[in-house]
């Protein structure tokens, strides 16, 4: 800051306390709807300060059997589910980015190009504008209601090739050809330099896509029919659906509330991991 | 230990040709020195030796061995390189350790050899840090260690001191020079610093445009230059010339006065004259006008342009010197240290 | 591109981009060359056959107005949520940029709503705005206002729009903020010696040197705006009432999935891609200026 006035600088912090709070209204509402009973949450106005019901929820959410009136399966279920697909797109997407970026920059061979554009089309194509070809796909394969079904149609991944091959090629020449002369051949180059050399790049890509596959949403909406394959994010849809008739809000908000705090942990906790992967992968 | 030899090398980039039929025999244990400016050629002439550019014809043998068609790793080569190429994740141990723990040697094998290695250019207390945590110095130094360790049949080194400071540089050069009599390795060395080559080598190769100029000792090179190119690139100041006519052993200067040489030559040529070699003399044919003076302490150097032409000219004098800028000095020459070239070619005209 | 050294050509580098292809193959290029092909087709009234018709499909949507209307939604929707959300944004870090110890504190603050999940934010505004209950419409009473984004369009645009700009705000936070500590502080300093206050200085300095990423978030804010607003649609809305927050992204999931309509559908896809591509090709091209400069 230029200026020294204790005013500005009083008025700056005013601002930008304000701002937070009003970024943390939402959350802050739905953490007190999780602190207390549904007679309570069924009175308007709804309490803006927590009660005493925290615990009680959180144990009938995760482990109770949800919300009254619906299939549902139990939270924790739903959790682990969300949490498998997330770990297996976010290291899926890493591991064949990784080999193709290192095929692309580190061989010179037939078709090299053109196996370049055509990962490169796939940025082109979200999985919203191609949803029915693709779950008719995904259906003919039995790919339906299986972990395998969640996340392998999403692990293809043009930004992270790019990132990938960014990093590789500022990787000096001459570690490949001390490397050579090292005698190591693609393989080891590849496990012993340059994967330990991208560690970062792989640990903030990693931190932007586990929060892509926790968040996921119209596609296991669309391919997870049986009640024991529901992701966490998804089953909000439902609980909403199911709040015309039964309004459980504390145990809706409960749940929202466990739908968020993995990811938003992971951004708390790693925040200059995502900060770097967040503005390396849209570059 | 081993020889190398070069024979009728060319090297392109499709229609390009960039090294025209190079050749060169290396004695086992030589230091040679491949010395040019920049784009000549002479990193990919010892990428060639190296096995990271292929050879487009030609052939390369070491130990008698042809090694053309053969991996890096196969040739049994070490190589520096100029920006050091140390693995930045691997601690200077790992660093030297690499391409033994590849060649699967035992482990106390390894051990004992990047020991020694550290031992012999003193960087014992480092082998735990990671090179980000060393001085260029030392990450040069760990460099050779990590070329040391392979015991290699031939270091190659690609203008290994060129990110030192002046002072290291030549500190560095001479480290260099002893450790690679001691170990008694052939060594291949690329620079583009004449002082470097000349200091360095057993024999030079002077490298223009992708040619040979010329492949000698320091000495051969200094006494009797193969050519203009060679004879301007080593020595430092570098030699002057000038367009003479000779006939009988006499070359006539421009704007008059002759100089004795020693040639058969009639016709013609280019005069060569080292600044050290111009000795002053009242009556001397060569008059020098005085256009810059640089003091050298030791020496000075008269910058000027022969009198009554606009031929520039450098003359190196012992001691100090005060001419006034615009004065004359005269100089002369000995016969058998003067140079002719031929002016078309610049090809050095023998006897 | 590429390096100057490469390894021998073997069959190596065709494994290690198999798996990277071979998904591409069957979940991008075939999906969307059906997309391509059904957009060609029209189904008959029973379902049981399909006539090739080349692109009545293209020449139905540029005649329905339903179709016609929600593109001008989108817009609207995408222009909002980008405007409200990148205002929001470049407020809070233009006095963010203004505090030189605790800015990292307030980012840290700010950034989290990134990950939350489209769907969530949904469900997080949806509540605070219930009609019965809601902490909004409660307090709206008191100002002469009725909330009922059931019965109400524009209400249930707004809380769309509203729920899109705010998990969004972190993201633009977040690039406003880097760009503006990017700014070599004696280019503000110069600006303060000669004469310019805080406010001043904002906008005759650092806001038109913020330009590029100005550029650049609001192609990636519509972009969010367009597909990833999907699960906010969904649950809070299902683009109703009426067809007053039926955006495209919704309306191809509607027609295909629930109105199976799957050339009319087919036909929705394509158009949306062509936007993509043609929003990725703007953002590439600025990119490019970027590194030019």
């Amino acid at each position: 800051m230029v200026e020294h006035r204790p005013l500005t600088a009083f008025l700056t912090h005013l601002v930008l306390i304000l701002g937070v709070f009003a970024i943390a209204l939402p959350v802050w509402i739905t953490f007190v709807a999780s602190t207390h009973d549904e007679l309570r949450m069924n009175q308007a106005p709804l309490p803006l300060w927590p009660g005493e019901y925290f615990l009680e929820n959180m144990k009938q959410t995760l482990f109770g059997s949800g919300l009254s009136g619906t299939e549902q399966a139990p939270v924790w279920l739903m959790l682990l589910n969300s949490l498998a697909m997330a770990l297996m797109i976010s290291t899926g997407k890493i591991a064949i980015s990784l080999l193709s970026a290192f095929a692309i920059v580190y061989f010179k061979f037939p078709f090299r190009m053109g196996f370049f554009w055509m990962i490169f089309i796939t940025l082109m194509l979200p999985v919203e504008v191609r949803i029915l070809p693709t779950f008719e796909v995904v259906a003919n394969l039995g790919m339906l209601n299986s972990y395998w079904g969640l996340s392998i149609p999403l692990i293809a991944s043009a930004t992270a090739t790019f990132m990938f091959r960014q990093v590789f090629l500022t990787v000096p020449d001459e570690l490949l050809e001390s490397a050579r002369i090292d005698g190591a051949g693609p393989l080891r180059f590849f496990f012993d330099i340059l994967l330990p050399l991208s560690r970062t790049n792989i640990a903030a890509l990693f931190v932007i896509l586990f929060i892509f596959g926790w968040n996921q949403y119209l596609w296991p909406l669309l391919i997870t029919t049986d009640t024991s394959m529901t992701t966490i994010v998804m089953s909000i849809k439902q609980m909403l659906e199911a709040a015309e008739q039964s309004p459980q809000w504390n145990i809706i908000m409960t749940t929202a509330l466990l739908a968020m705090i993995p990811p938003v942990f992971v951004v708390i906790a790693m925040q200059k991991l995502f900060v770097q992967g967040l503005t390396e992968t849209d570059k | 230990m081993a020889d190398i030899q070069l024979t009728d090398l060319v090297k392109s980039y499709g229609p390009t040709e960039v090294l025209h039929h190079v050749a060169g025999d290396i004695k086992d244990g030589e230091f040679i020195v491949i010395v040019g400016p920049s784009g000549c050629g002479k990193s990919t002439l010892l990428r060639m030796v190296a096995g990271l550019e292929s050879v487009t014809s030609g052939e390369i043998a070491i130990g008698g061995r042809r090694v053309n068609e053969l991996e890096p790793s196969a040739r049994d080569i070490a190589m520096v390189f100029q920006n050091y190429a140390l693995y930045p994740h691997m601690s200077v141990r790992q660093n030297m350790a690499y391409g033994l723990k590849i060649r699967k040697l035992p482990k106390d094998e390894i051990n004992r050899r990047v020991e020694e290695a550290a031992e012999i250019l003193e960087i014992k207390q480092y082998l735990d840090r990671k090179p980000r945590q060393l001085s260029g110095g030392q990450r040069q130094r760990v460099a050779m260690g990590r070329a040391i360790v392979r015991d290699p049949q031939v270091f190659l080194f690609d203008e290994p001191l060129s990110n030192l400071d002046a002072k290291l540089r030549v500190q560095m050069r001479l480290e260099i020079r002893k450790l690679q009599q001691r170990l008694g390795v052939t060594s291949i060395y690329v620079t583009h610093d004449q002082v470097e080559a000349m200091t360095l080598g057993d024999r030079l190769m002077v490298l223009n445009g992708g040619y040979v100029e010329q492949f000698g000792t320091p000495i051969e090179l200094y006494d009797r230059p193969a050519s203009v190119f060679v004879a301007g690139f080593i020595g430092s100041p570098s030699m002057n010339f000038l367009p003479v006519e000779v006939s009988g052993s006499q070359a006539a200067l421009p704007g008059g006065g002759a100089l004795s040489v020693v040639s058969a030559h009639s016709g013609t040529a280019t005069l060569g004259l080292r600044p050290e070699h111009l000795n002053e003399d009242e009556n001397g044919p060569i008059a020098i006008e005085v256009d810059m003076l640089e003091q050298l302490g030791a020496n000075t150097l008269i910058h000027g342009r022969l009198h009554g032409t606009e031929h520039s000219i450098t003359a190196s004098v012992p001691g100090h010197a005060h001419d006034g800028i615009g004065s004359i000095r005269r100089f002369s020459a000995s016969p058998d240290l003067t140079h002719l070239f031929d002016t078309g070619s610049g090809k050095r005209l023998e006897i | 591109m590429l390096k100057r050294v490469h390894f021998p050509t073997s069959a190596l580098p065709y494994l290690l981009v198999a798996p990277q292809i071979l998904i591409t193959l069957v979940f991008f290029i075939w999906p969307a060359s059906q997309a391509m092909y059904q957009s060609f087709l029209i189904e008959d009234a029973f379902g049981l056959g399909t006539e090739f018709v080349w692109f009545e499909n293209f020449q139905i949507l540029a005649t329905d107005h339903h179709y016609l209307a929600s593109f001008q939604r989108t817009a609207v929707f995408s222009l909002l949520v980008a405007a409200l959300s990148m205002g929001f944004a470049l407020i809070l870090a233009g006095f963010a940029q203004r505090v030189v110890r605790g800015a990292m504190f307030y980012r840290t603050l700010l950034i989290w709503p990134y990950a939350v999940a489209p769907v969530l934010a949904g469900a997080l505004w949806v509540f605070m705005f219930n009609p019965t209950l809601g902490i909004f419409p409660y307090f709206l009473e008191f100002a002469g206002i009725t909330w009922n984004h059931y019965l109400s369009g524009p209400q249930a645009m707004g809380l769309v729009i509203l729920a899109a700009a705010w998990k969004q705000v972190a993201y633009n936070f977040l690039f406003y903020l880097a760009a503006m500590q990017s700014i070599p502080n004696s280019v503000i300093e110069a600006a303060a010696i000669d004469g310019a206050g805080p406010a001043r200085r904002f906008w005759t300095i650092i806001f038109p040197l913020i330009s590029p990423t100005t550029f650049f978030l609001l192609v990636i804010n519509m972009v969010y705006a367009f597909f990833e607003t999907f699960g906010i649609i969904h649950a809070v809305t299902q683009g109703g009432p009426g067809t007053s927050t039926t955006i495209l992204v919704y309306k191809v999931f509607n027609d295909g999935f629930v109105g199976l309509d799957l050339g009319g559908s087919a036909a929705q896809s394509v158009v949306l891609m062509v936007l993509v591509i043609a929003m990725t090709v703007v953002q590439f091209r600025f990119v490019e200026r970027k590194v030019a400069y």
